[in-house]
């Protein structure tokens, strides 16, 4: 079984449903400095623990970065 | 005695006053850490950013928030490089999850080699990111019909074009850009195109209310240096725009009078 998920383009498989906050410290992200969609909707940063990952799922994982114009 | 070199009104954005008329942007140093001096340089109080993807490979990459404190310096999210309204928007509000806040800087782009904007979905953009309370900035073009539809819609402030974006060819529509600010009730910001110095001072005696520069700053050889010159050119500027220019004559005029010549 597991997951298939595509994370920022990437596939990724997860052996068990995670939820948002648990993949964000599995892939080394600090929940304060980034914002994350899932399948086109925003996840608020007050819904990571109780938002889960399903099987199928599309996230964009997005932060701040040097940009002018 | 009041100090002749102060301006006497802040730049007032969305409700909120800044000293500062000059804005930069992060993109193209050599580092976050040339970045955060040209800052300091410049006395900028807004900088633009970008919104992308986390680097998921390497996440300890460096970041722009420990180099300029988001809580010291107002970021204003862009969304430079959506060539459609839909992810203009998408971006914005991934921003506003991000950041917190909802002053943002609208940009959707019409052609890869101008990067001129695509006015339309622009204004349909902007309409959705207003009625989604946003406070939308907007880079536009120099047509001041278009700017008032802008404004008319809810724009924070009025973005327009001086020159394509990273040319540095500096304003080459001094009238256009003329006829927008007379119009306008919001601030008007020249965004793109400003080269150097002199520019932006060009800018702000038209009577723009900030000026915004990236690659002027970035691509200089001494990008510290410029951005200390870009913060006195808009501040001449705009001294002199208050102070309103003399008359513009076809022929000399003697400073020193004529009566009592020997």
């Amino acid at each position: 079984m597991g997951l298939r998920v595509t994370i920022n383009g990437e596939e990724r498989r997860f052996e068990a449903p995670v939820s948002v906050d648990a993949l964000l410290a599995q892939l080394g992200l600090e929940p304060a400095k980034i914002a994350v969609e899932r399948n086109l909707e925003i996840v608020p940063r007050s819904q990571y623990r109780d938002v889960t990952v399903a099987d199928g799922d599309r996230l964009e994982i997005v932060q701040f970065i040097g940009g002018g114009m | 005695m009041s100090d002749a070199s102060i301006d006497p009104k802040p730049l007032t954005i969305a409700g909120k006053a800044y000293r500062s008329r000059l804005i930069i942007g992060t993109g193209k140093y050599k580092s976050y850490e040339q970045n955060a001096r040209a800052l300091e340089a410049s006395g900028a109080e807004i900088v633009t950013v970008a919104v992308r993807r986390v680097n998921l490979t390497d996440p300890g990459q460096p970041k722009l928030v420990d180099f300029i404190d988001p809580r010291k310096v107002t970021y204003l999210p862009n969304t430079a490089g959506c060539f459609t309204g839909e992810d203009a928007i998408r971006t914005l509000r991934l921003a506003r999850e991000a950041g917190g806040w909802s002053l943002v800087k609208l940009e959707v782009l019409g052609d890869r080699k101008t990067l001129y904007p695509d006015m339309l979905e622009t204004l349909h953009a902007a309409e959705m990111l207003i009625a989604d309370h946003f406070q939308v900035m907007v880079y536009c073009n120099d047509d001041p019909l278009m700017a008032k539809r802008l404004e008319n819609l809810g724009a924070a402030a009025i973005m327009p074009l001086a020159a394509p974006i990273g040319s540095g060819l500096g304003i080459q529509s001094p009238i256009n850009i003329r006829l927008i600010i007379e119009e306008a009730k919001v601030p008007v910001i020249v965004d793109a195109g400003i080269g150097t110095a002199s520019d932006a001072a060009i800018a702000m005696e038209l009577g723009c209310d900030a000026v915004i520069s990236n690659t002027g700053i970035a691509e200089a050889k001494d990008p510290v240096l410029m951005a200390s010159a870009m913060k006195r050119a808009v501040e001449a500027g705009r001294l002199a725009y208050l102070a309103g220019r003399m008359a513009k004559k076809r022929y000399a005029d003697p400073s020193s009078p004529l009566a009592g010549l020997i």
